[in-house]
């Protein structure tokens, strides 16, 4: 048998992620007319916020961003698309449902975004736990939670959003338990009038059963969640609930970035004033960037998108409103960073590596993530390491792992497709 | 070299620097003899954690047939005290013929291997087709060995680390400098014991510039879990007329499935290359070598793929014996692509030398001496 020839493509712009930023940059690039792809994992561009399903209401900004995507015959989109492999200079190894090719590129921008931040507590793998963005992305891909009891613990705006959804779609939340102070949340909610819409948002999300200094001790349970256990300022509290969701903060997605060799720091990649990463014509906008919200993707979006185009002029029009979010990043970031309790949750005997049984106190003696890894197999799952890589940084402030090929589990015949590079 | 040791005493009978297999299989084994064994290892990558494991005879020359089998056999006796994490399995090798001139070698080494009393047969097309339907059709044929095994390399090792803990104390330390039988430590602390056995692996010509080992970089890839396919551990003849010749970088198919339902593929073969990083194009090359043969690959789902280093001597067998310059440092290194299998053999041929005791085998072809010769007068 021989193995079908690649099928190569060439794009002048390559966008990676079609939530916000990668939306508004692939529009804000199209009017010159050069060649882009705008790929992304998911079935419909929309990134986080916008996630699509049988249950979601897409807002009509979106609606209106994906419509104008439309209109644009010199944009191809790859949905339900996974980057595979890096395949030499300027070359990568895609994926989706039904073949594996080889995309090269001359500019880049990555718009990879983020995601949630899950820390190992006991009782965290039981069936009914999950995400808090997570459990939001579930109820708008069709899961039912009519009259379930919900709590919704961890930290920061997403609480509320997932509690939101949830109660949207018929679910008693119970309660929501913001680690963060109610100094630190007053406090940044007093800031918000200098973003409106912002305000807006926080008041119509807020609910009787918020409670500050609040979180997480225990999923009880046995074969499935019964209950949950919560540290409140200094009492603790049981209640029963049906589903638990935990959020602590999110992660943006820096690996495809570090694999290409861009700076990646604190956590987040580097770019300059023009979104620019270190390596020349590679860009990256959003949340891979660092925690922001959806106006800043936006406008760092379309800064990436123009200057990708060589519109650096119009690029810098925009700075003054990047300027503006940034702020109510920063804010966010400040109210809500972590309380370092939160390190200390997980028992000995609580899983951290859930593809491969690893648990605390396996990987507690260690020094660094590779020599645990040799020693547990912890990260060799199915994950890749993605969630207990993320949680063993913020419990051991272990550097995560870089990623080899294949980047996500892959068909065998599309890591085939991978040869010396030399031909496009 | 700067200081004079400060030496402490004995640290154990003898000191075992590396704890991948075959430093593991040495310390049991001379465990076993009576003697306490320190073994120290510093944790870095190994080849024996590349996993691979197929526990295989081969034949290139009468050391490699003389070593492998004794060392299977060794591996067999094992098995019944093994934990089932370390996965042993006695489940034969299909070495699978595409062409005549591979058929032609396929009967050549069932006559040498015959000869040499193991248990063999040479299978038609058909009788292969049979024997692993997922093969691709049109194969010639194949030769299937009997007593070939697998392994879980990690597990296995580790287990032999543990299984005389009264006799076997494991250190993490690495050491960074070797004088015949004292050893001193990245702490700058001197220990010594009558023997100090160098199992370092790729790392071993760090402490012992003068042994020569090349690095040969292989690459794996590991499958999701599927309901069992295939049953041998299947194994290209292709060396004979392409593959894994001469110099060049070249990939030869190799595959097993892990008790898991997890197909283990390989593997690949490069010189000069120090880079532990996937090489996408060689990796590339592999897979496709291996849905040359396995044609439903295809469509399954690659998981993890990683990368090894061998450690391979001029004529590929290993070194084992005394260091002919350095009185009481004692090798057992240079397994190549064959180490998890000889590493029972090896601890034996070593541990019969250190305690002169009537060696299992004929000792020369593994001689160091081989290679480093008598040191010249100056
Ligand atoms: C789980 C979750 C839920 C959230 N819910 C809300 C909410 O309800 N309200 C709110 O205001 N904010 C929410 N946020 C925050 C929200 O992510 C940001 O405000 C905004 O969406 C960031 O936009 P972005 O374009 O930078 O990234 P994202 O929206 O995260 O988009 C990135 C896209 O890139 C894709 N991608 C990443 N890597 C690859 C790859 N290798 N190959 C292919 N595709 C890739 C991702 O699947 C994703 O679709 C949520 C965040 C998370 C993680
Ligand atoms: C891709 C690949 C596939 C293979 N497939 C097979 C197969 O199917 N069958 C087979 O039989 N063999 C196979 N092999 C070969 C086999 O894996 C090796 O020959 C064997 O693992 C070598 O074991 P070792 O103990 O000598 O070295 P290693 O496993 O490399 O162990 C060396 C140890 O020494 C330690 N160390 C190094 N330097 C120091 C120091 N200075 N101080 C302290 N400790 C130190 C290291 O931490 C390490 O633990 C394969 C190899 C590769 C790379």
């Amino acid at each position: 048998m021989t193995v079908n020839a690649t099928t190569n493509e060439h794009v002048d712009l390559l966008i990676i992620g079609a939530g916000p930023a990668g939306m508004a940059a692939a529009l804000a690039a199209a009017p010159r007319g050069l060649s882009i792809a705008l790929l992304d994992d998911n079935p419909l561009p929309g990134g986080q916020i916008w996630r699509d399903g049988p249950n979601a209401q897409v807002p009509k900004q979106a609606q209106d961003m994906r419509g104008r995507l439309q209109g644009f015959s010199n944009i191809r989109l790859h949905s339900g698309c996974k980057v595979v492999a890096l395949a030499g200079a300027k070359r990568l190894l895609l994926e989706d449902a039904e073949r594996g090719w080889v995309l090269s590129y001359d500019s880049l921008i990555l718009c990879t975004g983020a995601r949630e931040r899950l820390l190992p507590f006991p009782g965290w793998t039981l069936p009914g736990v999950t995400g808090a963005g997570g459990l939001q992305a579930l109820i708008k891909g069709g899961l039912q939670v009519k009259d379930e009891r919900i709590v919704i613990a961890g930290t920061g705006p997403l609480l509320l959003a997932s509690s939101a959804t949830a109660q949207k779609h018929g679910a008693e939340v119970v309660r929501v338990a913001e680690q963060a102070s109610l100094s630190a949340v007053a406090g940044f909610a007093a800031g918000l009038w200098r973003w409106p819409n912002k305000a807006i948002q926080a008041i119509t999300l807020a609910s009787a059963a918020y409670r500050t200094s609040a979180h997480v001790l225990t999923a009880l349970g046995t074969d499935r969640l019964e209950g949950v256990r919560i540290q409140v300022g200094d009492k603790i509290e049981e209640l029963a609930c049906e589903r638990l969701a935990c959020g602590f903060s999110l992660v943006p997605n820096v690996e495809i970035a570090q694999a290409l060799g861009c700076t990646v720091r604190d956590q987040a990649v580097v770019v300059d004033e023009w979104q620019a990463t270190r390596l020349p014509d590679h860009f990256a906008a959003g949340e891979c960037t660092g925690f922001g919200g959806s106006e800043l993707a936006l406008v760092e979006g379309r800064i990436a998108g123009l200057v990708a185009v060589g519109e650096r002029e119009t690029a810098r029009g925009l700075w003054a409103e990047r300027l503006r979010w940034q702020g109510f990043a920063d804010r966010l970031n400040t109210a809500f960073s972590l309380n370092p309790a939160l390190k200390t949750l997980a028992a000995p005997e609580t899983l951290v590596c859930r593809c491969e049984d690893v648990r605390y106190a396996d990987l507690a003696g260690h020094g660094s993530w590779t020599g645990a890894k040799l020693a547990t197999r912890c990260g060799m799952g199915a994950c890749q390491g993605r969630i207990c890589g993320t949680a063993a940084q913020t419990l051991f402030g272990w550097e995560p792992p870089l990623l080899r090929p294949p980047f996500s589990p892959a068909r065998i015949s599309t890591l085939a497709c991978l040869d010396e590079g030399e031909s496009v | 070299m700067s200081e004079a040791p400060t030496l402490q005493g004995h640290a154990a009978d003898v000191i075992v620097i590396g704890g991948g297999i075959v430093g593991a299989a040495c310390a049991d084994e001379l465990a076993s003899q009576g003697l306490h064994v320190l073994v120290l290892d510093s944790q870095r990558p190994a080849a024996t954690a590349a996993g691979m494991g197929h526990l295989v005879v081969l034949d290139h020359s009468a050391a490699e047939l003389a070593l492998g089998e004794y060392s299977v056999r060794a591996w067999c006796e094992l098995a019944p005290q093994m934990p089932d994490d370390c996965a042993m399995r006695t489940n034969g090798t299909l070495w699978l013929a595409c062409n005549e001139e591979e058929m032609a070698e396929a009967e050549r080494k069932h006559a040498a291997l015959r000869e040499y009393g193991l248990a063999c047969e040479l299978l038609s097309g058909a009788e292969l087709a049979r024997a692993e339907p997922s093969l691709r059709s049109g194969l010639l044929g194949a030769l299937k060995v009997s007593g070939d095994g697998i392994l879980y390399a990690p597990n296995a090792a580790r287990w032999l680390l543990q299984r005389q803990s009264s006799r076997v104390v494991q250190r993490q330390a690495e050491v960074v400098e070797v004088q015949g039988n004292r050893v001193r430590l990245a702490s700058g602390e001197w220990l010594q014991a009558p023997a100090a056995v160098l199992a370092s692996g790729i790392y071993a010509r760090e402490l012992c510039p003068d042994l020569p080992l090349q690095a040969k970089k292989g690459h794996l890839l590991i499958t999701d879990r599927y309901p069992v396919q295939i049953t041998h551990t299947l194994v290209e003849l292709g060396y004979v007329t392409s593959a894994h010749k001469g110099n060049g970088p070249s990939v030869a198919f190799n595959v097993q499935q892990r008790p898991t339902g997890q197909l283990f593929i390989g593997s690949s073969r490069q010189f000069d290359n120090h880079d532990p990083e996937v090489d996408a194009a060689m990796l590339g090359r592999m897979l496709r070598r291996a849905m040359d043969f396995l044609p439903g690959l295809g469509d399954m789902t690659g998981l993890r793929s990683w990368t090894g280093f061998r450690s391979a001597s001029p004529d590929g067998q290993p070194l084992i014996g005394e260091h002919p310059h350095q009185p009481g440092l004692w090798l057992a290194v240079g397994h190549e692509g064959l180490g998890v299998t000889t590493a029972t053999g090896t601890a034996r041929l070593l541990a019969a030398q250190l305690l002169r005791t009537p060696p299992p085998l004929d000792l020369e072809p593994y001689l160091p001496q081989r290679f480093i010769g008598a040191r010249a007068h100056a």
